[in-house]
């Protein structure tokens, strides 16, 4: 597989992504794009899974060096299923955001890998948490992650309402992941996208050719 | 008067010029990357069908430019529900699958349980991973367990993938476009193997690093059907394998007998105990 690798910076299977997360009215929206690449060229999966599941109403997004952001989940859900025993409830999305934070200081050095907390919990409602790569962990209501995401600051920036309806926000995060995917060469395939609320959790999948499309395509 | 098409012999000994010649080389590419030694490989491609999961990988391992064995066992053994196709370094992918194989036996025989596939690819994601990589071993990870059929693949990060159909190795992006012409959802069982087939052979004749035979591997719930091998190279050589040739083959001409004169010097007689 060695002629698959360039002078890329993530050693091994990148996401290199765009990935999203925004807070609508009684809920929260979870999405990223399907493409994971080796050394910026070749597509090693169209249909990789970035958003998973860490507990009942929480999910994660990852971003970066696939194997390091697998591992991580991985020892976080683990972290977070013996918190829910222990404290005999379901977790709190910031507890989610909290172990994965941990996780990515404690090993910054050895670690390429970054994180989108979403989820909805009985405390505070829906809640998304960023975890960068140095282990930063904020609060925000809408935020965007990896490298699509430079191409939609904008689109975000103009075009996010606080307060939307679920219909709403699910366009607007489709429309934003759309974008990211037409101007990013690491970022493609599918929309993933899950929808978070107080009673249940709603995956929505968009392949690429129902896509929105916009006028220079 | 030498002519420019007569061969010159080498001098006397080593030769040092190649070395003088990539120093020449790197100076033309002012400090940017010098091409590499080329890598050969292997081809590996599997497929996830209605009844279950058909791997294959060709029987060629090399060792730079020369084949050190044509016949090699690419489809590695892991539990009776579950083979392992392997490429990148031999070695790696032999000790990984081995490893893996017993744990999972002892596993069977603690628990008392078949393995899943899910575990061993958990097992091979811990271990890939902590290893940083260090372990160079791409693997295809097909078998049938009571969820059903799986296909996965395990990078050398520790990085998963689950999939209904795959190729790995330096042959791969070759038996990639046939995979991704030919695959649909829930295949017939000869269907799936000719695609696997088709498949392995199209990266044998893309790429330099695999050839040979193509081996195949067909796991179902009723049982594991290894074909090896499944489709044998149009180029085999014809050895005979014995190199004892008939009394009289070379003529003898003259004999000539030298009896040779020998001094006893020392004798010593030494009892043998039989008992």
């Amino acid at each position: 597989m060695e002629k698959h690798y360039t002078d890329s910076k993530v050693k091994g299977v990148s996401t290199g992504t765009t990935i999203l997360a925004a807070i609508f009215d009684g809920g929260v929206v979870i999405g990223s794009d399907s493409r994971a690449s080796i050394g910026g060229e070749y597509v090693s999966s169209k249909t990789i899974n970035k958003v998973i599941q860490v507990h009942d109403r929480i999910f994660c997004c990852m971003a970066g060096s696939l194997a390091d952001a697998q591992a991580v989940i991985k020892s976080a859900k683990s972290h977070l299923s013996f918190h829910s025993v222990q404290m005999e409830s379901p977790p709190l999305v910031i507890a989610a955001a909290s172990i994965l934070k941990e996780l990515c200081y404690k090993n910054k050095d050895e670690l390429q890998a970054g994180f989108l907390t979403a989820g909805w919990d009985g405390k505070k409602g829906p809640q998304v948490y960023v975890v960068s790569l140095g282990g930063m962990l904020i609060s925000q209501q809408v935020t965007i992650g990896g490298s699509g995401s430079t191409y939609i600051y904008g689109y975000v920036d103009a075009k996010y309402k606080p307060n939307m309806t679920r219909e709403e926000c699910l366009q607007f995060a489709t429309n934003a992941l759309a974008l990211a995917m037409g101007r990013d060469n690491v970022s493609g395939g599918v929309a993933h996208l899950v929808v978070i609320t107080e009673k249940g959790v709603e995956h929505v999948v968009v392949p690429g050719d129902k896509l929105p499309r916009f006028n220079d395509e | 008067m030498a002519l420019s098409t007569v061969l010159e012999t080498p001098g006397a000994g080593f030769n040092f010029e190649n070395a003088t010649r990539n120093a020449a080389l790197e100076g033309l590419f002012e400090g940017g990357q010098t091409p590499k030694p080329l890598k050969t490989g292997t081809t590996i491609a599997g497929v996830v069908f209605k009844d279950g999961v058909v791997l294959g990988a060709d029987t060629r391992a090399t060792s730079s430019e020369v084949v050190a064995d044509k016949m090699c066992e690419k489809i590695h053994f892991i539990s009776p529900n579950m083979y392992c196709c392997g490429a990148g370094t031999a070695a790696d992918t032999e000790k990984t699958t081995d490893l893996l194989s017993s744990n999972l036996s002892i596993f069977s025989l603690n628990s008392g349980r078949n393995p899943r596939v899910v575990m061993a690819v958990n097992i091979l994601q811990d271990m890939l991973y902590r290893y940083h990589g260090q372990i160079g071993a791409n693997l295809i990870l097909g078998g049938v367990d009571c969820t059903g059929n799986h296909l996965y693949t395990v990078g050398p990060y520790g990085d998963v993938n689950k999939v209904p159909y795959l190729a790995m190795g330096s042959g791969d992006l070759a038996a990639l476009g046939i995979l991704e012409d030919g695959f649909k959802h829930n295949l017939e069982l000869e269907e799936a193997k000719e695609l696997v087939r088709s498949s392995v052979h199209a990266g044998i004749m893309s790429d330099l690093g695999s050839g040979n035979n193509i081996d195949i591997c067909v796991i179902t719930k009723q049982g594991v059907d290894y074909i090896r091998p499944y489709q044998e190279s149009e180029y085999k050589d014809e050895r005979k394998m014995k190199y004892k040739y008939r009394s009289g083959t070379t003529k003898v001409l003259t004999e000539k007998v030298v009896p040779l004169k020998l001094e006893v010097v020392q004798e010593t007689v030494q009892k043998m105990d039989i008992a």
